[in-house]
């Protein structure tokens, strides 16, 4: 073989180390996505089986949970007693599931008020606070989570801004920080992948407040994967 | 015909290999390409201090940061590069350097070469390598089309990638042929020893490396979901990997003005005697047509890039009601450089095949006059089309007949291409070489692409079609089956005379014939999807689409094994085996192939002189004659 | 390798068949079997089906434009095998063809009659796109021709990421799905609140795009009692592939019965829903605000 046929074949074998290392690079990054958190099973009293999801919204979820983007609004999720940031969450199919959120964002008010109303939960309410309501002030609206294709409606009033004690950044602890307790029940139906998301434009610096975390799976949007 | 070769005079030998490293070369332009980066990263975070920024606060991003830091990296890249030299040495009263085309060796090809005959390889090389990205992107859009739930890549990362794929192929492959098959093959053509612009030539192909690596850098900024249209306002809305494919796309714009501007000056002035514009060979006239569109539509692009770009930087609103700005103003301006762009991809195609045919057929072009009012009148024409796009969008409803009668006409004058093709090919002496299989089936692929786009312009039936995997389908037809088809079409007829090598015929033979079996299965049912109701660009789709879904990833998998058949060929061929290719093997009776192989550097020792065009084939030997035509006889047995 | 001593060939060699003629017949018997295939079987299973005056409008459309293009296709493409079966280079062959450039007969014929085809096509486009009423597209605030005779005012208002419905004649009530009555010409004013989408509805061969501030009208008159579907068609963001629902065309009783159910189930929300407009631009409505 020739110099330049060597140096040629040199230059494509870095070329060829390139393209794989792309290879690997995109695929690894397109296939990237947070974790899947299954809701905790909770004896029933009574009834089908029934699981728990414990869920809390975030102004900012902080350095901790988020290195790349802090200051993001966005969702954690409870597992084992510990909050991380997911929004893939699994639950079993034809089951009641009951959702607790520590809403510890104040409101950006809706974009559309009618989605201001509770739709397809137990009893069509959900309890803030402990007292049971079917709709809110659609200007008080700080989050919602809404699974479309389940019918499921339901919008989190935020937390007032005189409140004292106002978390900064994720996780919060709701031990000690203001906030706002959101509890309902919705009935899962047949096995898919439903996708869920908010409907209050929350992403503060934004066009329509519906970039960053309101387009990124792991913040503000997510599956609910019935199984 | 004696184009002889200039004795190469000996790389300099005996500098050390560090000595070699430092001076204006690949290795410089990157390290200034970083430098700039940080440079542009740093300034951008300073000019954000300020209270009118305060938004990239709360969205830990920072697009002014980002946009400054890619135009530092640039022009770094191109300093380092020594793009810089010729006019600071002028400017300096310093006589100008003419260094860049006299070096030799293989290392010419990774730096600022003037030949056009390098530029014209490293187009090769370059768009091949982000060819290849582009591809990958499709394989794994398809793998996720597998599944009708988001299961395989997340649902932003699908739109990343749908979006890169449709912009590393629109923006990198509208320079396809023009870059590699104009830029080696029009001076020799016309008989000039260079192109007009020889700086402005290799600075295009620079800037277009520059602009895909910037492309492909979209991931590590979290992609943008907008597609290669990139529609306001969910453009103003995207993270910061939008502006990735802002700073692509203009300086694919950029790259692409100024490769249009050279050839026009090429074409125009650098004709040797006797080449009137009746004897032009009609792949040339094909690289005018093109070249008009892109002079004429590309700094649109560039222009409706910036007003984006302000809008995401410094709060202006072009595009967002709430400022007074309009959604359908993004539209307007990008369809208005969108549409010219796909003709932009298609004209070179017609070019290939118009110039091919004659060789394979052992014929004159048939319609000569008639194949160049077609591509100009394509060319006219495709600047008053650009509103069907918009059919159902509710602007201007009432122009929408104008707009459906000027896309009916454009179908006129493709129509002349058809003709010329069908009148060369009647009663031919067809040989069916790899070249020309692949212009046969552009011939059906574009046909297909075409009849479908019937469907497109009628807006009642574009009511159906409209976003939907038909219009996919169709301009898969047209753009892969009218520019990748010829642009391997190219491949393989020309590379004998750009390498000097020969490709394994039955590897060739087995890439065409899986290409184009595996296209069609590709994108033939994605007709059917469309028009019974999958819009294009989802992740999720009704179960029923599944079982097609899954026929069409497959084939689409395929269609990726053919060009791995390729890509093995090249090495194959090129590297290990290095079969000499005789000087005229297609027996060709254009000037580039009378010329030597490996071309001089010089292209012709003298200024040939024409006096036919290069179609006058099935006539007697007895009427060739003069120095610019080319004599068939024995042309075959003068390679080496 | 040469050609030398091989002369040209003569344009017409004893005993070769007459191509055009063999060709011609070829051409003009497949279109003949083709032809009342593709509009008597093909024809009435197109897309999008009957579910309306505009949906069946368009399935006549594709008849059409699909008898149109079938003589081209089978043109073109029996060409092409017919000259690369006929016109081959024998194997190794040297041999050249006709010097033929061209036919001024041949070429004035064919730009006459693919003028004539693509003008008949646009004036037969614009005839029924404007005797349609716009043929379920959407056709601006101010479309240039409108029914005569009543019609339902339907609001679709579209955003990030879902459709919703607004009925102004109803109380301005808004709902969650679309439901239509059957033989009933329908208004639809389509917007957006953020960026744009595109409402499609298949079966009822509808789309008109949304845009911020714009509203755009479609005319539809559903005629067949079933279940269509609903997808966004222009790319809007991460659930763009997401944002799709069944709407129902049902009877006019039960559209009745239907729509005061909804009164009554959305009766907080109606109460706290701005004025029905043609457009919304709520808050915020640009950047960092």
């Amino acid at each position: 073989m020739s110099t330049t046929a060597r140096k040629l074949l040199g230059v494509i074998a870095a070329v060829a180390a390139l393209a794989v290392l792309i290879t690997l690079y995109i695929s690894s990054w397109a296939t990237s996505a947070p974790k899947t958190i299954a809701a905790t099973a909770v004896t029933a009293a009574g009834g089908g089986p029934t699981t728990h999801l414990t869920l809390q919204t975030d102004a900012a979820v902080g350095p901790q949970e988020s290195p790349a983007h802090p200051d993001w609004v966005g969702y954690l999720v409870q597992q084992n007693g510990h909050w991380v940031r997911s929004t893939i969450y699994k639950v079993p199919a034809n089951s009641l599931v009951h959702v607790t959120i520590y809403q510890f964002d104040g409101d950006s008010g809706l974009r559309n008020p009618f989605l201001s109303q509770v739709q397809g939960t137990n009893n069509g309410t959900v309890m803030v606070d402990g007292k049971p309501i079917n709709h809110i002030d659609p200007e008080e609206a700080s989050h919602t989570f809404i699974v479309p294709q389940l019918g499921v409606f339901v919008p989190l009033p935020g937390v007032p801004e005189e409140a004292k004690n106002q978390c900064e950044a994720g996780p919060c602890d709701p031990g000690t920080m203001a906030h706002r307790t959101i509890e309902f029940t919705f009935r899962t139906g047949k096995k898919g992948r439903y996708r869920w998301q908010c409907f209050v434009p929350c992403a503060a610096g934004t066009y329509f407040g519906f970039g960053g975390p309101m387009q990124t799976i792991g913040y503000m949007d997510g599956f609910i994967d019935v199984v | 015909m004696s184009a002889a070769t200039t004795a190469a005079a000996p790389p300099a030998v005996g500098r050390p290999l560090w000595r070699r490293l430092i001076g204006f070369n690949l290795l410089t332009a990157v390290i200034l390409g970083i430098g700039g980066y940080y440079l542009g990263w740093w300034i951008g975070h300073l000019v954000t201090e300020g209270k009118s920024f305060e938004y990239t606060k709360a969205i830990d991003e920072n697009d002014v940061a980002l946009l400054l830091a890619y135009f530092g990296g640039v022009i770094g890249f191109l300093v380092g590069l020594g793009f810089a030299n010729y006019p600071v040495s002028r400017m300096l009263g310093r006589p100008a350097s003419l260094r860049e085309k006299e070096e030799h060796g293989i290392g010419r090809y990774f730096g600022l070469c003037t030949d056009h005959k390098v530029v014209g390889i490293q187009y090769l090389c370059g768009i091949g390598l982000f060819f290849f990205v582009g591809g990958l992107n499709a394989m794994l859009i398809r793998t996720e089309l597998l599944h009708s739930n988001p299961t395989f890549v997340g649902p932003n990362q699908y739109l990343s990638l749908v979006g890169e794929h449709g912009t590393m192929m629109m923006g990198m492959m509208t320079s396809g042929i023009l870059g590699p098959f104009a830029n080696y093959f029009v001076p020799i053509m016309i008989g000039a020893r260079r192109m007009a612009f020889p700086r402005i030539e290799a600075l295009t192909f620079w800037l277009l490396m520059a602009a895909g690596f910037i492309l492909t850098s979209t991931i590590f900024f979290g992609g943008f979901p907008t597609g290669w249209t990139g529609y306001e306002p969910l453009n103003d809305q995207a993270v910061m990997g939008m502006d990735s494919y802002i700073m692509f796309f203009a300086l694919v714009g950029l790259s692409m003005t100024l490769l249009g501007l050279n050839m026009l000056a090429t074409i125009i002035t650098m004709r040797a005697p006797g080449l009137t514009w009746s004897r032009l060979p009609i792949f040339v006239w094909a690289v005018f047509a093109t070249s008009v569109l892109m002079v004429l539509a590309a700094p649109m692009l560039i222009a409706t890039l910036l007003m984006a770009a302000f809008d995401r930087t410094i709060g202006t609103s072009f595009f967002v009601p709430g400022g007074g700005g309009s959604s359908y103003l993004f539209q307007n301006l990008f369809w208005f450089f969108g549409h010219p762009e796909v003709y932009i991809l298609a004209l070179p195609g017609f070019g290939i095949v118009l110039e091919l045919l004659p060789v394979f057929t052992r014929k004159p072009l048939w319609g000569y006059r008639l194949a160049i009012s077609g591509m100009l009148g394509v060319s006219l024409l495709s600047f008053f089309v650009w509103q069907h796009h918009l059919f159902v969008s509710g602007i201007n409803a009432d122009l929408r007949p104008f707009y459906m009668l000027s896309t009916e006409i454009i179908s006129v004058p493709t129509g002349f291409i058809f003709l010329c093709v069908m009148g060369t090919l009647w009663k031919a002496r067809t040989s069916f070489s790899v070249p020309m299989l692949f212009c046969i089936a552009w011939a059906f692929n574009f046909l297909i692409g075409g009849l479908s786009g019937v469907f497109l312009s009628d807006t009642p039936s574009d009511t159906d079609t409209h976003g939907s995997f038909f219009v996919m389908a169709h301009f898969h037809y047209t753009i892969m089956g009218g520019l990748i088809f010829t642009f391997f079409a190219a491949i393989y007829y020309w590379v004998p005379k750009m390498f000097g090598l020969n490709f394994n015929e039955k590897l060739a033979k087995a890439h065409f014939w899986l290409m184009f079996v595996s296209f069609n299965s590709t994108f033939l049912p994605l007709f059917a999807l469309g028009i019974q109701g999958m819009p294009r660009r989802v992740s999720f789709y009704e179960p029923k689409f599944h079982t097609l879904n899954v026929w069409v990833s497959v084939s689409a998998f395929v269609l990726g094994v053919s060009m791995l058949i390729f890509l093995f060929n090249v090495v194959y061929s090129l590297i290990f085996v290095r079969e000499r290719a005789v000087q005229n093997p297609w027996r060709s009776k254009s000037l580039e192939w009378q010329v030597a192989t490996p071309v001089p550097v010089n292209n012709f020792e003298q200024i040939p002189v024409f006096d036919s065009d290069p179609y006058d084939y099935g006539t007697p030997v007895a009427l060739a004659g003069g120095v610019g035509k080319p004599q068939v006889t024995g042309a075959g047995a003068g390679g080496g | 390798m040469s050609s030398e001593g091989v002369p040209a060939r003569p344009p017409a060699t004893p005993g070769e068949p007459n191509h055009l003629r063999r060709f011609g017949t070829i051409w003009i018997v497949a279109t003949l079997i083709a032809l009342p295939l593709v509009i008597f079987l093909l024809g009435p299973e197109l897309p999008p089906g009957h579910g309306s005056e505009q949906a069946s409008a368009h399935v006549t459309d594709n008849i059409v434009l699909l008898a149109m293009a079938t003589p081209v296709l089978l043109l073109v493409v029996i060409y092409l095998v017919y000259s690369t079966i006929a016109f081959r280079q024998p194997r190794g062959g040297v041999l050249e063809g006709p010097a033929v450039r061209g036919h001024a007969g041949l070429q004035t014929a064919w730009i006459v009659i693919t003028s004539s085809a693509v003008l008949a096509l646009a004036a037969y486009g614009t005839v029924r796109l404007l005797a349609d009423n716009g043929a379920g597209s959407g056709s601006g605030p101010k479309p240039l021709t409108v029914p005569k005779g009543p019609k339902l005012p339907v609001q679709v208002i579209a955003q990030q990421w879902a459709f919703t419905y607004r009925y102004p004649s109803y109380g301005g009530v808004e709902t969650t799905h679309l439901e239509l009555p059957v033989n009933q010409m329908v208004e639809l004013h389509v917007t957006s609140l953020d960026v744009i989408h595109s409402f499609w509805a298949y079966q009822l061969g509808v789309k008109a795009d949304a845009n911020p501030a714009v509203d755009n009208v479609a005319f539809v008159k559903p005629t067949k009692i079933q279940t269509f579907e609903v997808h966004c068609a222009e790319l809007c963001g991460i659930w763009h592939g997401g944002m799709f629902d069944h709407g129902h065309v049902v009877s006019g009783a039960d559209f009745q019965r239907w729509i005061r159910e909804q009164q009554v189930k959305f009766a907080p929300a109606t109460k706290v829903l701005p004025k029905y407009s043609k457009t919304y631009a709520p808050e915020p409505t640009r950047r960092g605000e």
